[in-house]
Order: structure tokens, then sequence, then C-alpha cells
């Protein structure tokens, strides 16, 4: 049990980039956008962070800090490129989620050559500090955003008006919603907290940037999204699950209990658990309606 | 007065021309795919390089022709149609789901499970020359066929988002392989053992043409998937249906086609394409079982294929040389002090730009309407 209690600091520091991502992910679908490039964005945002603290680590105090805000930053421009060809020009949301993804591996490490001569970011000799309880300040800003986010989207009229957008934008525009900008507003948050969410993990996880950095966690931030059944207590929850299955993958050998078992055994929890849920909940639509379809001002 | 019509005709034709250029889809392909090497090249000026050695590097893949020293290899050739291969492959995996309105974006498992069955029949199955790589081959293709089929499957019984599941699959494919791989007494942490040689995709007669090349026998597994490709969706009432199952679901269910028998079939084949460029690597290219260590893309980068190359046999095959020639240049880019994930960028950009396609519909809209306005007024005068 003890060393169960033990890993609540490694498994919190897995589960805030996740979180953070997903809940970025959520907010882009419920306003009718799928942003299958929230991979991509944590991996531009990871590269941002990993670079300014780098290069600032010796001569800024406090540029842990600087580097979050550099990832929330990239992410966001990044996510512009998802928003204008998805929203504007109506694009297959998943074609260009797919070219973000593409994008940011190739100019993350071609960025690394230029400014580091090397494949990946110099690595930095302190990352983030844990706080109290050997608990990363990551968590918190997760915790905080969740409370946050739930209350912007259930709580306050943007949050109305930007859920409408995501299950009948026609309706939504009928009662004078600006769809275009509400989507495009939802699109650069997911961004912001995508590119967020690759700075918090390269900062407590690893010590640079490499094309192996994100490694799938952007896609477990998308399984939670939909195993979360796009609410913020959902995807909360689902990231705690998948965010302890990653760690457990991890630091299972510590565990006498589970040290027989094989590391891809709570490897592809996460993955298997979406699947599974997915068949089982086919029936009830808990997606939101118009999620994936591009809206036509004027059209129906 | 007698230069207003000349004029307009000469506008009509500029309006015309754009008009079949946005229309043809290979047109938009190739101007999409220009625009992604004007913007790499853009960006290697910027950065202070000379992109003159990109496309020397390109050349020399192309040819075998090396410009700095005036020498010819034919090797490069080889490796170049050798690095296209499983691209071809993953491209027509793509590419014949789309058909189904399907976006497989699973093909890197597909790819997984395809280069795992083909190592574990390489390893045990039974060493018989000239059936043992067959079997091999069938395997694979099986497999993948399997990790597609599934995705139909629930996609038609249950409808289950094709696009979630698959990047589900992906990651349950990959972990998969890795702890079956594993099992294998003899592998460690990274390989097994060697393959014994009857399961080798060799072929003396390719290597000796291309001096010594890791070009085999998967170049004739690529060609008759291609014509097996084009056979099935243009000349077979399976590929009406499939294609019809496309363009509109319950239309086709209104006029007696089995949409989920179609689905399941369709990602099926598709499945079974993207096996096959596992089984191409697994042992075109390597001759050790592999326990892999991360995604080879090959199944991501088959989106770009597919996408260029309009879902058409004949463009996924063009395409996929394409876009093989950005991948096995990369080692001479590097040599020659061009960073290597330039080509990672430029296939980056061509799916961001084809997924303006859209866009360009919208701006000749945008210009008919305008056309139409200018003319209205004319009249009025």
């Amino acid at each position: 049990m003890s060393s169960v209690l033990g890993m609540l600091p490694s498994v919190l520091m897995m589960v805030a980039p996740i979180l953070i991502a997903a809940l970025g992910g959520m907010i882009a679908e419920r306003a009718g956008v799928t942003n299958i490039g929230l991979e991509g964005l944590m991996g531009v945002g990871a590269f941002a962070a990993a670079t300014s603290h780098a290069l600032l680590e010796s001569s800024l105090p406090g540029s842990v800090w600087f580097a979050l805000l550099m990832a929330t930053a990239a992410g966001t421009l990044f996510s512009l490129v998802h928003a204008f060809a998805s929203i504007t020009l109506k694009a297959d949301q998943t074609v260009s989620g797919t070219g973000i993804n593409l994008l940011s591996i190739g100019g993350t490490v071609f960025l690394c050559q230029i400014i580091f001569k090397q494949e990946r970011t110099e690595p930095y000799k302190l990352g983030m500090m844990p706080g109290p309880g050997g608990i990363y300040p990551t968590a918190w800003i997760a915790l905080v955003l969740l409370g946050a986010i739930w209350y912007l989207l259930y709580k306050r009229p943007m949050g109305l008006r930007l859920r409408a957008c995501g299950e009948h934008p026609a309706a939504a525009a009928s009662a004078g919603i600006d769809v275009y900008k509400a989507r495009y507003l939802a699109v650069l948050a997911s961004g912001a907290l995508a590119g967020l969410a690759g700075g918090c993990l390269v900062l407590t996880q690893t010590i640079q940037y490499t094309n192996m950095t994100i490694n799938g966690a952007g896609f477990i931030a998308l399984a939670a999204v939909s195993f979360g059944r796009w609410t913020p207590k959902g995807v909360g929850g689902a990231s705690l699950l998948f965010g302890t299955a990653v760690a457990l993958a991890i630091y299972m050998v510590n565990i006498e209990a589970l040290r027989r078992l094989p590391p891809e055994f709570f490897s592809v929890t996460p993955y298997l658990i979406t699947l599974v849920t997915l068949v089982i909940f086919s029936g009830k639509d808990y997606a939101p309606k118009a999620v994936g379809i591009p809206y036509e001002k004027g059209a129906s | 007065m007698s230069a207003a019509p000349k004029d307009s005709s000469h506008g009509a034709s500029k309006a015309s021309l754009l008009d079949t250029l946005v229309a043809s889809d290979g047109a938009v392909s190739a101007f999409v795919v220009i625009l992604g090497f004007l913007c790499g090249t853009a960006l290697i000026l910027a950065v202070g390089k000379n992109p003159g050695n990109m496309y020397a590097a390109l050349l020399q893949t192309l040819s075998g022709f090396d410009v700095t020293r005036g020498s010819w290899n034919a090797r490069y050739i080889g490796e170049w149609l050798t690095a296209s291969m499983p691209l071809i492959l993953c491209g027509l995996s793509m590419g014949f789901a789309a058909r189904t309105g399907l976006f497989n974006i699973g093909a890197e498992g597909q790819y997984i499970v395809g280069l795992s069955a083909a190592q574990f029949v390489a390893i045990y199955g039974p060493q018989v020359p000239g059936l043992h790589w067959i079997l091999a081959v069938l395997a694979g293709a099986l497999a993948g066929a399997l990790w597609g089929g599934i995705v139909g499957w629930l996609k038609g019984k249950y409808s289950v988002s094709e696009v979630v599941a698959t990047i589900m699959l992906n990651y349950i494919a990959y972990f998969l392989s890795r702890f079956l791989t594993q099992l294998i007494p003899e592998a460690n942490t990274y390989k097994t053992q060697s393959f014994p040689k009857t399961a080798l995709l060799e072929s003396s007669l390719l290597q000796g043409l291309t001096n010594g090349s890791r070009l085999g026998l998967g170049i004739y597994i690529v060609i008759i998937c291609c014509l097996f490709y084009w056979f099935i969706i243009e000349r077979t009432r399976l590929g009406f249906e499939l294609r019809a199952t496309g363009f509109n679901k319950e239309a086709a269910r209104c006029s007696g086609i089995k949409v989920t028998k179609s689905i399941t079939l369709s990602m099926g084949i598709a499945g079974a394409f993207a096996g096959l460029a596992g089984v191409v690597v697994a042992l075109g290219s390597f001759n050790y079982g592999r326990v892999l260590s991360g995604y080879d893309y090959y199944g991501f980068n088959g989106i770009a294929v597919a996408l260029v190359g309009n879902s058409t046999a004949g463009g996924t095959l063009i395409s996929g040389l394409l876009f093989g020639m950005l991948s096995s240049a990369q080692p001479l880019m590097q040599s020659r002090q061009i960073p290597k994930e330039i080509t990672q960028i430029i296939s980056g950009l061509v799916v961001v730009f084809i997924s303006l396609r859209a866009g360009f519909r919208m701006i000749m809209e945008w210009r008919a309407k305008r056309i139409a306005k200018e003319k209205r007024g004319e009249r009025d005068e």
C-alpha cells in the first residue's frame, strides 16, 4: 500500500499533461471540430518549452514558467493552421489534423537541427521542481484548468454558445451566435492547452525534447475525450485512469505483485478500454452531434 | 470599345484554365506537391542552406547520378524503389478505404500486425525454398486484413467511428507486437534471431541490376497489388458496391447492398494492403525480427500518399514513388548539410495543402459569382 501511495506523485506527473491536452480536445469537439492533431500540438509545445528552457535556464530565474508560456503560445499559433483549414476553408478535419501531426514531427526536429545542430534539443540541467509531497505543480495547473473549464462551459453564456455550435450550428447561428468565431476560439484554446500539456510533459518527465518525447500521449488524451464522453468530469476521470496505466507500465518493476506482468499490459489498457467502451456504449450518442462537420453559413 | 471584348475573352479563358485546374484532381495534386517543394526550398533558404543540395540529393536518389562527384551508382535507384514499396502499399490501403467513404488512419496498426505475423512465420514456418516466404506473405496479408476488418465490422455493426477505433488499434497492435515478439525465446528487447534464408524476399536478379541494393521480390507484390486494386475498384461488381457505399450509405442500403458486409470487406482489403507493406519491410529490408520501439510511420505517410494519388491505383503508385524518393533521399541530404527532416516537412505541408482543396473550390465559386455580377453590371449599362 505504501508503495502505491509513494507512486502518487509519479502518477500525477503522468496524468497532468494527458488531462490538460484532453481538456483541449474536449473543448474543440464540443464546438464541433475534431482535433486529432493533439499529438502534434503537444510536440510543438514540448519543443518550444524545452528549447526556451535549455537556452534561458542559466540567465533567467523562473525560466520554467516562461517555457510553459512559450509552449502555450506555440501550440496556439500552430493550431491556427488547423482552425483556418477546418473552419474557414471547410477542409476535412481528419486530414488537416493528420497534416498537423506530420508537420510537427518534421518541423520540431528540423528546428532542433538548426538551433542545436543535433536531432534533439540540448538537455537542461534542472526541469520543473516538485512541490510539497513531491507533487509537481503541473498537477495543480491541470486541476485548476479542469475546474475553470467546467465553469466556463456550463456556467457561462460563452460555454453554452460554444456547446450549441457543436450540437446544431445552424440553430446556434439563427440565435445570433457567430459559429465561426466560437469554433476558432475553441480550436485555438485546444491548441493552447495541448501546447501547455506538451510543455508540462517535457519539463517534468524528461530533460530534453526528442521525436519520441510525446510518444502517443496526445492520442491517449484523444482516447480520454471519448472515454470521458465529452464532459469535464468524465474526461478528468478518464485521464486519471489512463495516466495511472501509463505510470504503472513504467514503475511496475517496483511493485512486487505486478512484476510478473509484461509492461505492455499497462501500456495497452487506455486504448483497449476506450475501444471496448466505444462498442458497449455504441447505441447511445454521447458525442456532440455536429462534430467533424464543417459549418457552412447559409446552408441548410 | 474594340478592346473590351478582347479583354473579357481573355478573362474568361483565364477563368476556364483555373476551372479545369481545380476540377482535375491530378492537377491539384501536382500543384500541391509543387507548392510543398517551394515551401521546403524557401525554408532551406531561410535557414541559410543551399537548396541546390536538396535537389542534388533528390536527383541522385532518382537516377543514381551524383552531380558533385560525377559518378553513377544504380544502387540508389534500387534503394529508392525499396523505400517506395511500403508507402505505395499503405497508400493503397488508405485509398481503398477512402473509396468506401472510410478514413483508414489505422494503416500503421495493420502494417504492424502484418509485419509481426510475417516475422513469426519467418522464424517458425517450414523452411522450404519457394514456399516459406509465400506463407509469410499470406500470413501478413491475412493479419492485416483481420485487423482492418475488425474496424469495418465495428463501424458497420455498432457505428463505432473508424477514426477513433483505428487510432486505438494502432497502439494495441504496437504493444501486442512488442509483447508477442519478446516471447520468442531467442529474442531480446530489440531483436530476434536471424531469419532463415528461405523466408527472405531476396532476388539476386534485382540485386544484380541495382548494384547490390535491398530491392527484392516485394516489388512484384507491389505491382500485383496495384493491378488488383485497379481491377477490383474499376472492373468488378464488388468495387461498384464499395464505391456506392462510399458515395451514399443510405442509398446503397436501399438498393440492396449489404452495407456492413461492404464496409467490413473494404476495411479488410485495405488492411491486407497495409499488412503486405509490413511483410515487404520485415522480410525485404531486414534479416531478423524486430521488437518495434516506435512507429515506422509508413502507415501515416500512406495517408499523404493516397491523398496526393487521389485514391486511384496509378496515382497512388506515382505519389508513392514521390514520397519514397523523399524518404530515400534523407541520408544523402544529411551528408550535404541539409537537415533530413525537410522531407517530413514537405510531406506534412502537402497533406495540409491537400486539405485546403475545398478552399480552392470556394475561391472559384467566389470568382464565378463576381464574374456573374460583372456581367449583370455590363448588361445594365
